[in-house]
């Protein structure tokens, strides 16, 4: 680990602080955990932070600020500790978002269940019983990428795409978890149905997850999640949260 | 009493556009924004007002547009032939449109995104501390037909004002800087990038512009699986078919495929205004020299509002010349001298 972590420039419009060349839990977590920490910081000249799966973004105009004088202060941040074994930030929030899984509004359950090689109910069992971390956010907006399952989950994307998948759609591949912002066509298989929408753009909190957030997905069956669906008008699809700490 | 301005007939691709929604990159937001933000600059500059204002971004060709009231008006970025009520009017100035009139703006002639600005700009409601549409996030519409959109409150009744032409049109040289993945291609690819002859792509939209090139296509040595990462504007991402990607303002804002290098900020205009089939060349520059470009850059946008200067008729191409009171010596001490501009 001794290479790592890097501190790149991209482009003028910032500095990337990247843990590792591949998706690790630590390497994700210690992204998480810098990006609070430089945030903590409130230095003037970054305007915002991200992360992706591996890595602190910082948004510097390095026109303004010189790119060697924001990476003395960050290499400086970095020797403070040992970010592969930081705790996850506090005050993130744990969802627990009510999902139908199979029937026709998850009509690839099995069809999963048997590339992963478990029986449907196993399969139900396994991904509603998982806690999973918001790894990053992206391909849409406020669209979680979430992580990681069991290497029983370690299944390809199909081949052939679906053509429309609904937004709040469960899809699983390779480990991971991700619910849909939007209708897309995808190569991730469809196993869950939520009614909870991760992009609210009129809402006065227009994304539901921030990256570090965690989710769990308890079953529900399809009379109770149209219930949902009428009941809920909030965006949250009959979600309960608690804050973690 | 509030100013609108109605489409009468819109192009294909019409948008409301400002500088952006910054703040959301986290959430998988990009910015967003005109495609040209010098332009932007450029209108606000001939009105006298904030760079901020909504606009709207008119791509490859204009439309009809009508207003209730009597506005003022500033055309920028690619040039459109454009009328008043079918009185030709130049491009890259501003104009007074009076109430009940019609402005027509047609196609693009030398680059691809043309802009319409209104004295006070569009007032419409932001969303997410933005007026710009992003159509791939889903946010805001695409103009159409039949739209009224209101107009901000005007603070001044200055019109009849140019800007030089600027040289972002029509392709060109475009400077680049290595970003976190430029190792990752060999020396000699990255070498034969930045000798290549590239054309643009007619595959190219707000959220990137694909360019063409004869001979082989750039890859990473091995093509080495990337891990997921940042994106910003003006990267340069290749794909998996070899061609180059320049990501533009509409951007997702996170990938994986490898990128040899980013456009630096001054440069994109550039490239978002290239028109399909102009040649592009990408020129490679270190830190040191792209901070010195853009802050060359962001100087030139600040004298924008010195270099504004009064339109100069030629009275031969004035039509109704004769109306003009030529010789009255009268001036009015209480005329506006910027009232008609000229």
């Amino acid at each position: 680990m001794t290479d790592w972590p890097q501190i790149h420039t991209v482009g003028l419009s910032g500095v990337l602080v990247s843990f590792a060349d591949k998706l690790s839990e630590p390497a994700n977590r210690a992204a998480l955990a810098f990006r609070a920490t430089v945030d903590a910081q409130d230095w003037p000249e970054v305007s915002e932070t991200s992360t992706s799966l591996v890595s602190t973004f910082l948004r510097v105009d390095l026109a303004a600020t010189p790119f060697e004088a924001i990476k003395e202060k960050l290499i400086s941040l970095i020797g403070d500790k040992d970010w592969f074994s930081a705790p996850l930030p506090q005050g993130r929030t744990l969802w627990h978002v009510p999902t139908v899984y199979g029937t026709d509004l998850a009509p690839q359950l099995e069809e999963a269940a048997k590339v992963a090689g478990v029986d449907p109910d196993q399969a139900i069992k396994e991904l509603s019983e998982t806690r999973v971390r918001v790894l990053t956010i992206g391909f849409a907006p406020g669209q979680p990428y979430l992580g990681e399952l069991s290497e029983t989950w370690n299944i390809p994307r199909q081949q052939q795409l679906t053509q429309a998948v609904p937004a709040g759609a469960l899809v699983v591949a390779v480990k991971q978890l991700v619910v849909f912002t939007n209708i897309t066509p995808t190569g991730w298989r469809h196993v869950g149905q939520t009614a909870f929408r991760t992009f609210r753009p009129d809402a006065e909190k227009a994304f539901a997850l921030s990256p570090g957030d965690e989710m769990v997905f308890p079953p529900i069956s399809a009379p109770e999640f149209k219930t949902i669906q009428v009941k809920d008008t909030s965006g949250n699809g009959g979600a309960v949260t608690e804050v973690l700490s | 009493m509030s100013a609108s301005l109605t489409i009468l007939q819109a192009g294909p691709a019409l948008s409301l556009q400002d500088l952006g929604r910054p703040g959301f990159l986290a959430q998988g937001l990009t910015k967003g924004g005109a495609s040209d933000p010098t332009a932007l600059n450029e209108g606000a500059a001939l009105l006298r007002q904030a760079a901020s204002n909504a606009v709207i971004e008119m791509a490859g060709t204009g439309g009809s547009f009508r207003p209730d009231t009597d506005i003022r008006i500033a055309l920028t970025g690619a040039k459109m032939a454009a009328n008043i009520d079918g009185e030709a009017v130049i491009w890259n100035a501003s104009h007074l449109l009076p109430a009940g009139t019609t402005l027509t703006i047609g196609g693009a002639q030398n680059g691809s995104y043309g802009y319409l600005h209104v004295g006070g700009g569009f007032a419409t409601e932001p969303q997410m501390g933005s007026r710009a549409s992003h159509l791939s996030a889903g946010l805001g519409q695409a103009l159409k037909s039949g739209d009224v959109l209101p107009i901000g409150s005007d603070s001044s009744k200055e019109t009849g004002m140019t800007l030089p032409a600027d040289t972002r049109f029509g392709g060109g040289v475009v400077r680049v800087v290595a970003s976190m993945q430029t190792e990752a291609f060999a020396p000699e690819t990255r070498e034969r990038f930045f000798q290549t002859a590239f054309k643009r792509d007619s595959r190219a939209n707000r959220m990137g512009v694909r360019m063409d090139h004869d001979g082989e296509g750039f890859s990473t040595d091995g093509q080495l699986s990337i891990v997921s990462e940042v994106i910003v504007p003006g990267d340069i991402q290749i794909t998996g078919d070899g061609a180059p990607f320049v990501l533009m303002c509409e951007c997702q804002t996170t990938g994986g495929y490898p990128r040899i290098g980013t456009v630096i900020p001054c440069d994109l205009p550039r490239v978002a205004q290239a028109q399909t089939g102009a040649a592009i060349k990408f020129e490679f520059v270190d830190m040191e020299q792209a901070v010195a470009l853009q802050l060359r850059y962001l100087k030139e946008i600040k004298s924008l509002v010195s270099a504004v200067t009064p339109l100069v008729r030629d009275p031969a191409n004035i039509r109704d010349l004769l109306s003009y009171q030529l010789v009255g010596g009268v001036i009015s001490a209480n005329a506006d001298p910027f009232e008609e501009g000229f």
